[in-house]
């Protein structure tokens, strides 16, 4: 295989070198009011916004999660959710994976950040919010510090230092689970969460 | 990729005129059409007799030898540091933005460089160079029309708005505008026989839009989808005429 | 299926309802797109920006390679290097054999397209399922994709109701969008759940830090990059970028340019396997990159744009001749404007050498382009290459379309057009005897099938202006 690899670059590297172009000046842009922004876009493809506070989010959680009949929910025993048929992520898929697929109603999970621009969430699944928290059960409540919704991607990846410290896998999350396969109709929840709603706390 | 930036400054006094070699053999009163537009506003407008082709043809079929030879013909043919006005958006764009490739490392490449900044599409002349658009006047019974814009016009030559900026300077004009105006029309020069079927599909869509915005003429700055869409047009039936056009400005203005 | 372009085009122009599926669909892709670009100033910055990021990573190409696979092994991701689909297929295949697997769930792969990878696994006891809904149903009907983006554009959902009905125990006749949707959920969680490995393939390499990145709106791109012990990507070595930064401006343009998305609803970002103390994710990552005549095309100064691609697939969307004749008739993996520059270029001009000459050159492919790829002088390039070849050798199957006759005839038309004293008769002979010429003579014939005779005018326009006083000089 080395062998590919060296014949790959030779054949590369054999080809006239031309000057890399230096990369012309755009602005991606920038917003007063970054969560009207972050809510009209997410609102715009499916998603719940709900504007809470430090004091009031686990009581209005409980609240969504009752009118929607949600029955267990999967969510780190930090963050304290109230909520009686809850389980935690606290062995490997290969232990937890029938339950997982199956077995849970919704997910609670905690976010970097947001950009306003495109009305993303930043994820960065850890051992408490693994990666599948957010995408096996068919709903994911997401929570979002309304300090962190950044302007645009750009602008979060340069302030959180992505590029020295790529973590594992690191998420954009803009919505519920969708395709548009079958006639270009829209339809939610095809393989991950069929309702996204995130809980900004300000 | 519009080719145009600013137009020449001066005013100029004299203007070369290339007729294009379809213009030439099928639609000859169109391209005198534009150059009594351009006499009509006091220009002294020169046709060199020794003009044939841009090179398109060839150069599309992947015969840039010949192509380059008969180019270098028209550099040869437009001596002078005059503007060359063409009456096609796809001539001129071979002659704007294909001239300076096409010559790269011949012995005429410079020659060539300063041919293709002199070239311009004629609406975008009339408009940008002589203010034709506020000078019109419309001498002609009502009429409604629809606007078909050639692909190198609009996407070599950047001219978009200015065969409409004229049209709808005409006050006894009404221009109903084909919701698919920027779609090809399926000429394509050796396109039309390669693929025949595909062609005849795209085509007869042309007609059928064209057809839809009840317009009983068709104007176009391009005398090859003129003759496509035209040809169509008469083949089915259609009472829609094509026109180009300088040939209909100067038929509203000036009668003719 | 006929054996060529013009073969194949006659069976989908003769098919209404293959027909009016592209058209609906490339009407409604290309209006959700030009929503996304109204503000035409930052569209063209935007654009300056995408084409630089990519032709800037092709500049520094091999050093970018070497840079990402160090950073990336670093990472603990295994990287392979294929020259060909054969390459690529056996070494996708030993690492499947290498860990026992069985089955093996797909997120969306044009690479894995081009390698024919499923049937590969097939033939060797593996089964390989798609699960991109798209990918799904078309997996179901045994056929290939007909656009990069949408595979199974071409069915309604009539057909796919049929599908589903014949394939899923129990799947009662349906044509409501959300229940197939749902029904294919149901039949891909379960494959999800067993399957061994997961295939992806990746939209940007970047080797700044050795990740992965790859978007989708499904969430199956993220089920198979995450839920099976083992993951396999493959991607073509022109998928890189330098930074981290270029990734924000080139999803600025990809999804926009693509459906009209503001952004997909995932974009993961893959840097390394599971590591200890995380609780999913895969063991291991392979990375298979491969090269199937990139390289040769990297040789080429101009031809190398082609390699700037993003994948997007608005040139297809926005394309008269695909949105007429649809995917399957450029008979390769990828169709449309790309496809028709991308795979003579792969495959050689002696395989499809049809291709470059299946477009009017109406530039509007280039006009949408997210990367500025100068679509249509390279079709003239690969016109030319195949007529009267050029000494570079980037291109195979050069010269392959080069005939006596047609030679012959354009020589006879310089002698001519380059000459005015030959002009000058010639025209005038045609324009007095043209219209003697029958209507069924060659070329002509095509020509009036739907279109009358182009009329001769009598006198040319050099002798009009002659009669009118014109100036010579």
């Amino acid at each position: 295989m080395s062998s590919a690899r060296a014949n790959i670059l030779a054949r590369l590297r054999a080809a006239p070198k031309v000057p890399a172009p230096e990369r012309p000046d755009w602005q991606a842009q920038g917003f007063n009011d970054r969560l009207d922004r972050f809510r009209m876009m997410l609102e715009a493809v499916h998603g719940e916004v709900h504007v809470v506070t430090d004091e009031t989010w686990r009581a209005h959680l409980r609240k969504v999660l009752a009118e929607k009949n949600i029955g267990r929910v999967l969510a780190a025993p930090h963050l304290g959710v109230d909520w009686d048929d809850q389980v935690a992520y606290d062995s490997p898929v290969e232990d937890f994976k029938d339950q997982l697929v199956s077995g849970i109603d919704a997910c609670v999970t905690t976010t970097r950040g947001a950009i306003a621009e495109t009305g993303s969430l930043v994820l960065v699944p850890d051992s408490d919010e693994p990666r599948l928290s957010s995408l096996l059960p068919p709903i994911h409540v997401a929570l979002l510090k309304a300090e962190d919704i950044a302007d645009n991607m750009a602008q979060i990846m340069e302030a959180q230092g992505w590029a020295a410290s790529m973590p594992t896998n690191l998420l954009l999350i803009s919505g519920p689970s969708k395709t548009a396969d079958i006639e270009q109709t829209l339809a939610y929840g095809v393989h991950g969460p069929k309702e996204l709603i995130v809980l900004v706390l300000q | 990729m519009p080719a145009h930036v600013t137009p020449p400054a001066p005013m100029p006094k004299d203007v070369y005129y290339f007729g294009t070699c379809l213009v030439d053999l099928f639609f000859p009163d169109a391209g005198l059409a534009g150059m009594e537009l351009l006499k009509h506003q006091g220009i002294r407008v020169v046709f060199p007799q020794g003009q044939s082709c841009c090179g398109q043809p060839a150069f599309n079929s992947g015969h840039k030898s010949e192509a380059r030879e008969v180019a270098r013909a028209q550099l040869n043919a437009f001596p002078e540091d005059w503007p060359i006005v063409v009456p096609s958006g796809s001539c001129a764009g071979m002659m704007r933005v294909h001239y300076p490739d096409l010559f790269k490392g011949d012995r005429d490449e410079d020659k060539a460089v300063a041919f293709a900044s002199r070239v311009f599409e004629l609406s975008w002349f009339l408009v940008h160079v002589l203010g034709l658009d506020t000078k019109l006047v419309d001498k002609g019974e009502k009429v409604t029309v629809t606007w078909h814009g050639s692909c190198h016009s609009m996407r070599e030559m950047g001219v978009v708005d200015e065969p409409k900026r004229l049209i709808r300077a005409l006050s006894n004009v009404t221009l109903v505008e084909n919701p698919r105006e920027k779609e090809c029309c399926g000429f394509g020069g050796t396109f039309a026989v390669r693929q025949p079927e595909v062609s005849a599909a795209m085509v007869a869509d042309k007609i059928d839009a064209i057809e839809q915005t009840g317009a009983t003429r068709v104007v176009s700055g391009d005398c090859g989808c003129l003759m496509n869409i035209g040809g169509a047009l008469d083949k089915a039936g259609k009472p829609t005429k094509p026109q180009h056009l300088a040939e209909f400005l100067l038929e509203r203005c000036h009668g003719r | 299926m006929g054996a060529d372009f013009s073969t194949r085009a006659h069976d989908a122009l003769n098919n209404p309802q293959l027909r009016a599926n592209f058209r609906r669909a490339m009407d409604g892709l290309m209006t959700k797109r030009a929503a996304q670009f109204e503000d035409q100033d930052n569209w063209n910055a935007l654009r300056a920006r995408g084409a630089a990021i990519k032709a800037r990573a092709l500049a520094r190409l091999p050093d970018l390679l070497e840079e990402f696979e160090q950073k990336a092994s670093a990472n603990g991701i295994i990287v392979h290097w294929a020259e060909t689909t054969e390459d690529a297929n056996r070494m996708v295949l030993e690492i499947l054999n290498s860990h026992g697997a069985k089955k093996v769930i797909k997120g969306k792969s044009m690479v894995s397209e081009e390698m024919h990878l499923n049937a590969h696994l097939e033939a060797h006891g593996i089964r390989a399922v798609e699960s991109d809904l798209g990918e799904y149903i078309i997996q179901l009907a045994g056929e290939a994709p007909s656009h990069i983006v949408m595979p199974c554009i071409h069915k309604n959902k009539g057909e796919i109701a049929q599908l589903f009905t014949d394939n899923i125990d129990n799947q009662p006749y349906t044509e409501d969008v959300d229940a197939l949707t749902a029904a294919a959920r149901q039949v891909l969680r379960r494959e999800f759940a067993s399957a061994d490995a997961g295939l992806s393939g990746a939209n940007f390499l970047v080797a700044e830090t050795g990740s992965l990145v790859l978007i989708e709106n499904e969430g199956n791109g993220r089920l198979s990059t995450t839920l099976p012990p083992l993951h396999i990507a493959v991607a073509g070595i022109e998928k890189l970028v330098e930074k981290l930064d270029d990734v924000a401006p080139l999803l600025a343009l990809l999804p926009r340019s693509a459906t009209g998305q503001a952004i997909t609803t995932y974009v993961n970002m893959i840097s390394s396997p599971r590591k200890p103390g995380e609780k999913d994710g895969p063991r291991q990552v392979h990375l298979v990159l491969l090269d199937n005549g990139r390289s040769r095309v990297y040789a080429d100064e101009q031809l190398r744009d082609t390699l700037r691609c993003i994948r997007c697939g608005a040139c297809m969307n926005h394309c008269p001749v695909y949105s007429r004749v649809g995917g399957h008739t450029y008979g390769s993996v990828y169709p449309g404007p790309i496809g028709k520059i991308l795979t003579p270029q792969l495959a050689g001009l002696d395989c499809a050498g049809d291709l470059p000459h299946a477009s009017t050159l109406c530039n509007a492919c280039v006009e949408v382009c997210p990367v500025q790829i100068p679509i249509a002088d390279i079709l003239v390039r690969l016109r030319t290459e195949a007529a009267e070849p050029s000494a570079s050798t980037a291109v195979k199957g050069a010269g392959s379309g080069h005939s006596a006759v047609e030679s012959a005839v354009w020589k006879g038309w310089q002698a001519m057009y380059a000459n005015p004293a030959a002009y000058k008769i010639g025209t005038k002979a045609l324009s007095v005897l043209g219209n003697l010429i029958p209507a069924a003579a060659p070329l002509l014939k095509q020509w009036t099938s739907v279109r009358t005779k182009p009329k001769f005018a009598g006198k040319t326009l050099h002798q009009l202006a002659r009669e009118k006083g014109y100036d010579n000089e």
